[in-house]
């Protein structure tokens, strides 16, 4: 594993907070600034926070990034962040939030458009639809390889494919039991494959 | 009155009288300080500004200005921690747990060994606080009835046990120690001449008068607060041990890590009392109270704990490849060869090869041997807490998120700067408090005083 090369069967694999349900990051955060919604997320409160770190440390993923500067006001970020001009401010997106340094953050899975879509289903009083609500990147995917949706709505898109044979989560063995399935890569290849696990 | 065995080394040496310990231990308190003391003092304070300097600059800035990165999110300021704490220890192990056992040598050492653990105490406790993102929510951590709603502590965290044992620790070392200083301030007050050191030190003594009362009364606290803080030596480092041990991390993730970091605690603290009290002795020439007897006795504990420590090592290295996890087997082995393998090395070197030399009577009976082991175990305990932190984080479950730690010259100033901050709380120390238990000592003087065992021994 140390030299990449020596392995050239790397895939390549999106990789944010996996939304465990036995969430290693939850536990150890001092005031409780990550825990866990009725709907499965893990969620961070960046107002929360008090910045040990500990939670970054316990993820099993390393998904957590942590804000080590003031990125919209430090100088030696003026070239890199946009948000520091008032003109390319404007790409910044109004839902969400700038965290302020020495927060924690993550992929909240596109909380904001989440609520967004489930008042939109409220309003127009009907039960919110499969796919009515895309995350960032699954809207943003060409070739549809991410599927956002309610697992526990037995008729949805992203229940069928967690269901597939293919579908297994990263790290299983960590038993930290996460809310994002993957599938495994389709390889046609001489070599045989191990034993597949469950 | 008790009479102790001739074959007893004296612990205290010279032909001293109650009145002559009382000069000695006064002496560096009324005279004045010799240049060594001035040196000293002004190397101390210039690396401490430079430390507070560094830590203003981390509040200020960030703590992107430390070397830390997404793989590996705690460091040197947790290894600091975990390192100061540790050091801590000793002064407990000595003034409570020697205590209640009765072992006389205490009275020359404990004093002393107490100031440092309530310094390292202090040192350590800044490292938690200064190590978050927005130390301003510090206050957090406390379970404080608040206006923010529901809000409250997560009793989970491991991060919060350290909060309730720290600050449990402090408290109590704290009180210990004060306690046991009354009737020297006393003393001290009984013999100031100035009338503001009169002053402050009749303010310190809280009106002692030293009757036959207020003695038992301070024997008996003395007790209940011996019998407080032993439990103490063993939850503090336990508790500080459960940030890893409760994780899931390999190497972190280990059940023997509660004993193991108490006996390395007890190790380190032994070395870092070592190292100030043989400079202590001679520059407040108090060779006659710290005697090389006391020495043999403090390595004969350096080299038990280091020992205990070695074996730990190495149950965690046969478990790794024992219990067959690969996550864990890896990470032992990366320890030992992967790119920090010169930290291993000198942990390995330090803690546990280099102090089995204490087993020669020659080795632990020379104080320069004696100086030079010691530091040697206060390098291999912090880097023992830096593979244990930086070794499992730079290298956990996926490739892709390995990386690397590199100190900045931030990382380097905080550290230094704490240990100047110590020295120069414990330089202040030394001038202005008396540094050997002179009261206790008092009492020890005819069963184990050089001059009174020759007497006994004649007649
Ligand atoms: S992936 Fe990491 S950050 Fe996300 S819930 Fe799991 S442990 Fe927490």
């Amino acid at each position: 594993m140390e030299v990449p090369s020596e392995y050239p069967e790397v895939g390549f694999m999106p990789l944010m907070c996996q939304h465990c349900n036995h969430a290693p990051c939850e536990t150890v955060c001092p005031v409780a600034a990550t825990t866990h919604s009725d709907e499965g997320f893990n969620q961070m409160t960046y107002n929360r926070c008090i910045g040990t770190r500990y939670c970054a440390n316990n993820c099993p993923y390393k998904v957590r990034r942590f804000n080590w500067f003031n990125y919209v006001a430090d100088s030696k970020f003026t070239n890199l962040n946009p948000a520091q001009d008032d003109l390319s401010r404007m790409v910044l997106n109004p839902d969400v939030v700038v965290r302020s340094r020495g927060v924690m953050e993550k992929c909240s899975l596109c909380v904001q458009r989440v609520q967004a879509g489930k008042l939109a289903a409220k309003k127009a009083s009907e039960p919110l639809r499969d796919g009515a609500i895309q995350t960032a990147c699954s809207a943003a995917c060409p070739t549809n390889a991410i599927t956002f949706g309610d697992i526990n709505d037995k008729s949805s898109k992203v229940r069928t494919d967690a269901m597939n044979d293919r579908a297994y989560h990263l790290l299983e063995e960590v038993g930290v039991k996460p809310n994002v399935w993957y599938q495994t890569k389709v390889r046609n290849s001489m070599q045989t494959a191990a034993e597949p696990t469950a | 009155m008790q009479k102790e065995s001739a074959i007893r080394e004296p612990l205290i040496l010279g032909d001293k009288t109650y009145h002559q310990i009382t000069e000695d231990v006064c002496a560096p308190v009324e005279g004045k300080a010799n240049k060594y003391w001035y040196m000293a003092f002004s190397v101390a304070v210039i690396v401490a500004l430079w430390g507070v300097g560094c830590i203003l600059y981390t509040i200020g800035r960030g703590i992107g200005v430390w070397g830390l990165n997404t793989t590996v999110d705690w460091a040197w300021d947790i290894t600091n921690f975990v390192w100061w704490v540790g050091i801590g220890h000793a002064g407990t192990l000595i003034s409570a747990v020697l205590l209640l056992f009765r072992q006389k040598w205490r009275m020359a050492i404990n004093r002393s060994a107490e100031a440092m653990t309530i310094f390292a105490v202090m040192m350590a406790a800044l490292f938690p606080g200064i190590h978050m993102g927005r130390i301003w929510m510090a206050y957090w951590v406390f379970p404080l009835p608040n206006q923010f709603g529901s809000l409250w502590v997560n009793f989970n965290s491991p991060l919060l046990w350290d909060v309730f044992a720290i600050s449990t620790y402090f408290s109590v070392s704290l009180v210990f120690w004060y306690i046991g200083l009354i009737p020297d301030f006393a003393t001290i007050r009984d013999r100031a001449v100035k009338p503001v050191s009169k002053m402050a030190y009749s303010v310190l003594s809280f009106g002692w008068t030293g009757n036959a009362k207020a003695w038992i009364r301070f024997e008996e606290v003395s007790l209940v607060l011996a019998g407080l803080a032993t439990p103490l030596v063993f939850s503090v480092h336990s508790i500080v041990s459960m940030d890893f041990a409760t994780s899931v991390i390999p190497g972190w993730h280990t059940t023997i890590f509660p004993p193991y970091f108490v006996a390395g605690a007890i190790f380190s603290g032994f070395a870092m009392v070592q190292t100030l009290l043989l400079i202590a002795r001679k520059v407040l020439s108090l060779e006659s109270y710290i005697t090389v007897k006391h020495i043999e006795y403090m390595n004969i504990v350096i080299v038990i704990t280091g020992s205990i420590v070695g074996v730990a090592y190495l149950s965690e290295l046969f478990i790794s490849w024992y219990s067959g996890v690969e996550y864990e087997g890896y990470a032992f082995m990366n320890r030992a060869t992967g790119p920090y393998w010169w930290a291993y090395a000198s942990m390995m070197t330090c803690n546990v090869i280099i102090p089995q030399l204490f087993w020669f009577k020659g080795i632990r009976r020379s104080l320069i041997t004696s100086f030079i082991l010691s530091i040697f175990v206060n390098v291999g305990m912090w880097f023992e807490r830096f593979v244990i932190i930086v070794t499992s984080l730079h290298r956990d479950f996926l490739p892709s998120n390995w990386g690397m730690f590199h100190p900045t010259f931030v990382d380097v100033g905080i550290f230094l700067g704490t240990i100047g901050i110590f020295f120069v709380l414990f330089l202040l120390y030394s001038r202005f408090f008396p540094v050997l238990a002179l009261n206790e000592l008092k009492s020890i003087l005819k069963s184990s005083g050089d001059n009174y065992k020759k007497l006994h021994h004649n007649d």
